[in-house]
């Protein structure tokens, strides 16, 4: 019989996996938005299994709005990656300096 | 029993190629594997009843956004050898703070009571088509972020587009306001010459 839990442990590792990606390709953007992505998958997750076994379907319009923010990121997210690339040739985040922050 | 299986199944194909994402020497196959874990957890919500969110899942992140993905990678030449410079040195430390995230997660997890109204069993079978339901749902009590929704995803295409327009310097493109400005008066000059007179331009 599949539970809440199991859904809730499988989110969880997803969401951990998408926190070690962070850490790890510190330098690569393209990985990082990836990870991010697999974070808000995990959340999504998490969303619709609460909504399936609450019975209540507020959670899966919520798990759209997520998909709606995640699609909405990703696509700024790589344009700036694309000019960012233009400009300087790499995209290293250690490269990205100029605003001195 | 076989929904337990399959649940299995879905959650080591989610999960795996979730590692092999961040793992993976070249990006091109680190998009490869996150198609392969949307399409997983794909399968995760159809299997708790969420149809809707499932395809949207497959259209959406496998359909788009993996694609964007897949095009910016290939598209941008990008010396990848040297971006994972740093992974080694970061990789105890990313282990460590993933651990203690993960632990904690499992501790609140344990420690959690579910609610009243949370049975823990499987969801009760839903009367009428998940997305009949939803859509229902969605145009009424939600209409309004919905429609917020539909304005961040067209701030977002004006955003990316405004972003990496590259205006051309060797084209000559014409001058839209210019055109639109001209009125006949300035225009246009109605002359009537008389005959054997020249005419002044």
């Amino acid at each position: 019989m599949i539970g809440l839990a199991h859904y809730l442990t499988v989110a969880a590792i997803l969401f951990v996996l998408g926190v070690l990606g962070i850490f790890l390709n510190r330098r690569n953007v393209i990985l990082m938005l990836m990870a991010i992505e697999l974070i808000l998958l995990a959340v999504n997750i998490n969303l619709v299994a609460f909504s399936a076994f609450l019975g209540d379907l507020t959670g899966q319009v919520m798990a759209m709005f997520v998909l709606t923010v995640a699609a909405a990121e990703a696509a700024i997210g790589l344009a700036i990656l694309v000019i960012f690339f233009r400009r300087r040739g790499s995209i290293a985040v250690d490269a990205a300096d100029r605003m001195r922050g | 029993m076989i929904a337990l299986i399959a649940f299995y199944l879905f959650a080591a194909g989610t999960l795996i190629p979730a590692v092999a994402v961040i793992f993976a020497r070249n990006p091109v196959h680190s998009v490869l594997w996150l198609i392969v874990a949307f399409f997983n957890a794909a399968g995760l919500m159809l299997l708790a009843g969420a149809e809707f969110i499932a395809m949207l899942l497959v259209i959406v992140y496998v359909g788009a956004v993996a694609v964007l993905f897949l095009f910016v990678v290939m598209m941008l030449n990008i010396d990848f050898a040297t971006l994972r410079s740093g992974f080694t040195k970061n990789l105890p430390f990313g282990i460590i703070v993933a651990l203690v995230l993960l632990v904690e997660t499992v501790i609140a997890l344990s420690a959690w009571k579910a609610a009243p109204g949370l049975s823990g069993a499987a969801p009760p079978p839903a009367r009428v088509p998940n997305i009949e339901a939803l859509g229902e749902l969605l145009y009424t009590r939600y209409l309004f972020p919905f429609e917020i929704a539909g304005l961040v995803l067209l701030v977002a295409m004006i955003g990316a587009i405004v972003l990496t327009h590259r205006g051309r310097g060797d084209v000559r493109t014409p001058k839209v306001s210019r055109q639109i400005r001209r009125d006949p008066e300035e225009a246009l000059k109605l002359m009537n010459p008389g005959v054997g007179e020249g005419m002044e331009l």
